[in-house]
């Protein structure tokens, strides 16, 4: 540790390159973390665009706008879009920003790698959307890529694997940089159990993704080889299985799952004790409840397939272990409602995004637990209702805190104040929105609605009409989101280093915004 | 903008008037004592998240108002608890548990496909179903169910058809529904010939996916008669949306009945297979089993969507070697969505389609008797 920032005192005057450039070879962990966070926000927009496209088709019984193989290529690429370009690299932005800001190094371990991870990603996107234009169109198989349906892809198929290779190349060297960092660059002082929970719940996260991202790519291996090399690992005709691929692809999927959501556990630990002025109530039991989480993820999977066909044991099984997920995510959600508990809280924007996401995330954990019930599942399952929870915990949950973090960050980032009436504004037009746009689908899916259809019956209209009206007015809120990130980068009130009056923490130490390598010096950690 | 303002208005009160008043909140309870058990369940399950949904948002909400800085909270500095973390960890697994009983139960019981009086084989096809009776007075009855020809032509894009006028059952309305006797437990092979589907009707309390090269099982026990629909519910490709599910359940006395039409109409079918067929039959017939087996794809016009689904206008498989069509259509193209059809459907159906095909659209390569499909198998 002291090695390493000694090399960096030998030439600490230098800054970014000037130009273009800057970007493009840049090893600074603020610049590829601006990077990271910028192509997320505009995959947002890209995969948002390909959302309003399905409730605008969706708003009316009957085909109006896109035909049915070009509705199942946008929920098919608005997930994959969503997941892997805007949610997964907004949290690796944000750990590429804060790591070494939180634990007082000056930058990632690995800054060169660091550089390849986020330029394969546009390569990767290029790569993916590339396939709307070719022979078939894009995918429209499910994000989850089920054979034998994923296989009768056009010519695009090929493009596809490859885009999910590189995606996953990316997160795979992205999480060892985490890894490294976190393992090999805290200050003096600063032990596992000082480091804040964003650095604890992305420490986990990295060891999620390097067990997982292999298997999906071993999984979308065979099948590229089922389709051009003649093999029949999923092929029942060729003495394969197709539900192997799901229990392959869901052994990721899940942890996957857990991915999405554990950075997001970590800002909203940060920010609930800053705006509450009184620490987090129980440190250490969120650890251990994030490392139970986390456990708990790898034998989960078969939840997602309750209705394949699986011995009775094996459903009972899967039952049970997701079921004990509720209790270390109880112990988040009781922590933190104890920690506003007797505060002195305030309700800055990133708070009130923190406090949307603990209720709103909170709601999509009860449709969780409802799914978690095996023969109750066997009506949810691949409805509407399933569409209305995963929105609700990947929307209203990973989604708000990572918007919770850019309004609480940004003023250290940039050394501006956003504007916080808009701040204010953008959350509530996009709370209710947000709701008016995915409580209505519990209905639906109740109501007996599949989910990746075009088209439904008649009795669905007016959920729907709803949802389609909110989802609108949400897409549209999240402008205003783009709009008070470019006015703060371009100026506004000067923020001191502290920023937050409640804010504590190493990164706080640094000048808003902070020196171009971020600790040239290690802070002492008591 | 006025402009702009009206139409939306108009688009928005069409919505609304159109749309029946049918604000369904909750899950259906269906018929059967297995679609109400799973309904209790779900009650049971979402009555103890709104409890602790209650208490949690409660205790926040209250936290919200009242401690907050402009009342003048004065912050509290208290945090661990071990005693509380050790609450907050059992208590939720007590109520798991309890959760747990009952739904183990209710899985035990759906998983139970013993003492079945009769069986149905079930097999998806994109985007139709396949219906085989296995056993019983019924052995042998087998034919296709597919989306009602006029629901079929009004949800295309494009078609200019008020879907509304089908009320609720807009895409829910087969050609052949599949018929159960009440009062008696059948039970369901679940496969299917190409991609993975499945099979719904919330109506019986579950769903079960059908899996080419697997077979499930499941079973249902209808008491009274009546009209049950459901639809598709995994991904299958274009149509997914589009191949709906109608259960009858009908009297002991009337399913005899309708046994005894579809015998009677299998036996008429067989005969006919034997016979020579003239052209202008075999092209009628031929134009009814495209409409119903291959417009989803190679369209009305034969004109197909190239690449995914070839023209069959001026194609050279449909006005070239005779043999080449048979085989394609007996045996399916692999790695395509082109299904093969030997199983699907009968000597003399896919002979009249075949001429159809060779003679609609401009084609003109001649007819084809049942019997030299017979001879192709």
């Amino acid at each position: 540790m002291s090695t390493a920032t000694a090399t960096h005192d030998e030439h600490h005057d230098h800054g970014p390159a000037k130009g273009l450039m800057r970007w493009v070879t840049t090893t600074n962990h603020k610049d590829i973390g601006t990077l990271y966070l910028l192509f997320a926000l505009v995959m947002f927009f890209i995969g948002g665009a390909m959302a309003m496209v399905i409730r605008a088709e969706l708003f009316q019984p009957g085909l109006q706008l896109v035909d049915p193989q070009f509705f199942n290529s946008m929920t098919t690429v608005h997930a994959l879009v969503m997941i892997f370009g805007a949610v997964m690299p907004a949290f690796t932005g944000l750990a590429n920003w804060l790591i070494p800001m939180m634990i007082g190094a000056p930058d990632m371990a690995l800054p060169r790698m660091n550089n390849f991870s986020f330029w394969i990603l546009p390569f990767a996107f290029s790569l993916l959307l590339s396939t709307f234009f070719m022979n078939g169109g894009g995918p429209a198989g499910g994000w989850t890529l089920y054979p034998p349906l994923s296989l009768q892809m056009g010519d695009g198929f090929p493009f596809l694997i490859f885009a999910i290779h590189l995606a996953g190349i990316s997160s795979i060297m992205g999480s060892i940089n985490i890894v490294v960092t976190i393992l090999n660059m805290r200050a003096p002082g600063m032990t596992l159990m000082k480091m804040p929970l964003f650095v604890w719940t992305w420490l986990i996260t990295a060891y999620l993704l390097i067990a997982t991202m292999p298997v999906l790519a071993g999984a979308v291996t065979m099948l590229l080889t089922d389709k051009f090399a003649g093999t029949s690992f999923f092929s029942a005709a060729g003495g394969g299985d197709p539900v192997m691929f799901q229990h392959i692809f869901w052994f990721f999927g899940h942890p996957e799952v857990y991915i999405l959501i554990l950075p997001a556990f970590g800002i909203v630990s940060a920010i609930v004790p800053t705006f509450a002025r009184k620490p987090l109530f129980g440190y250490s039991s969120m650890v251990y409840a994030t490392a139970s989480i986390a456990f708990l993820s790898f034998i989960v999977w078969a939840h997602h397939m309750f209705t394949v066909g699986m011995p009775v044991v094996g459903e009972l099984f899967f039952m049970y272990a997701t079921m004990m997920i509720a209790v270390p995510t109880g112990v988040k959600v009781f922590n933190w409602v104890s920690t506003m508990w007797k505060g002195s809280m305030t309700f800055e924007t990133p708070m009130l995004f923190a406090v949307g996401f603990i209720i709103m995330f909170t709601i999509g954990g009860f449709s969780g637990l409802m799914l978690a019930i095996a023969p109750a599942d066997f009506q949810y399952h691949d409805t509407y209702f399933v569409v209305a929870h995963f929105h609700y915990v990947l929307v209203t949950g990973a989604v708000y805190s990572i918007m919770a973090a850019a309004y609480y960050w940004l003023p250290k980032w940039t050394g501006n104040m956003y504007d916080e009436k808009l701040g204010k504004m953008h959350f509530w037009i996009s709370t209710v929105s947000v709701n008016v746009l995915f409580f209505p689908q519990h209905f639906l899916g109740l109501a007996g609605m599949p989910r990746r259809i075009p088209d439904y019956s008649v009795q669905f209209t007016d959920w729907n009409v709803i949802s389609s009206i909110g989802g609108f007015v949400f897409g549209a809120s999240q402008l205003m989101f783009a709009y008070v990130v470019i006015k703060t980068i371009r100026g506004g009130e000067k923020a001191t280093s502290q920023v937050w009056e409640g804010a504590h923490g190493l990164e706080w130490t640094l000048p808003s915004p902070p020196p171009y390598h971020s600790f040239t010096e290690a802070p002492e950690v008591k | 903008m006025r402009k702009l303002a009206g139409i939306s208005t108009a688009y928005l009160g069409a919505a609304f008037t159109s749309a029946h008043a049918d604000y369904a909140l909750n899950m259906r309870q269906g018929v059967t004592s297995t679609s109400q058990s799973v309904y209790d369940l779900h009650m049971i399950i979402f009555w103890v998240c709104c409890v602790i949904g209650v208490v949690v948002f409660g205790a926040m909400i209250y936290s919200i108002v009242n401690h907050r800085k402009s009342k003048g909270a004065v912050a509290a500095q208290f945090h661990e608890s071990t005693t509380m973390e050790i609450l907050w960890t059992v208590v939720p697994i007590v109520i798991l548990v309890s959760m747990a009983i009952p739904a183990t139960n209710t899985l035990l019981a759906m998983e139970d496909t013993g003492d079945a009086e009769m069986t149905i084989k079930v097999t998806g096809i994109q985007w139709k179903w396949k219906y085989d009776y296995v056993d019983g007075d019924a052995a042998g009855v087998s034919f296709i169910s597919s989306l009602h020809p006029d629901h079929n032509q009004a949800r295309l894009l494009g078609s200019g058809a008020d879907v509304t006028q089908f009320g609720d059952n807009y895409l829910m309305e087969v050609d052949n529904p599949v018929v159960i006797p009440t009062g008696k437990k059948v039970r369901f092979l679940l496969t299917a010939a190409d991609v993975i589907h499945s099979w719904w009707v919330p109506d019986l309390g579950w769903k079960k996916d059908a899996i080419p090269g697997f077979v499930n099982e499941a079973w249902t026990k209808l008491d009274e008669p009546g009209t049950y629909r459901g639809k598709c519910a995994e991904l299958c490709g274009k149509d997914h949306g589009f191949m709906p599910i109608v259960v009858v359940a009908k009297s002991p006395e009337d399913y005899a009945l309708w046994v005894a039409e579809q015998k009677g109409a299998a036996a008429a079918a067989a005969a006919s297979a034997d016979r020579e067929w003239t052209a202008e039959e075999l092209i009628a017939k031929g134009e009814q089993v495209y409409t119903a087996n291959c417009a989803a794809c190679h369209l009305a016009n034969g004109q197909g969507v190239p690449p995914a689904f070839p023209a069959l206008a001026g194609s050279a498989i449909a006005t070239g070697d005779l043999a080449a069509h048979i085989d394609r259509v007996l045996n399916g193209k692999a790695g395509t969505a082109m299904a093969a059809y030997r199983s699907i459907l009968n000597d003399a159906d896919l002979a009249a389609v075949i001429s159809y095909e060779r003679n609609a659209w401009g084609n003109s390569a001649g007819v084809v008797q049942p019997a030299a499909i017979k001879a192709a198998r």
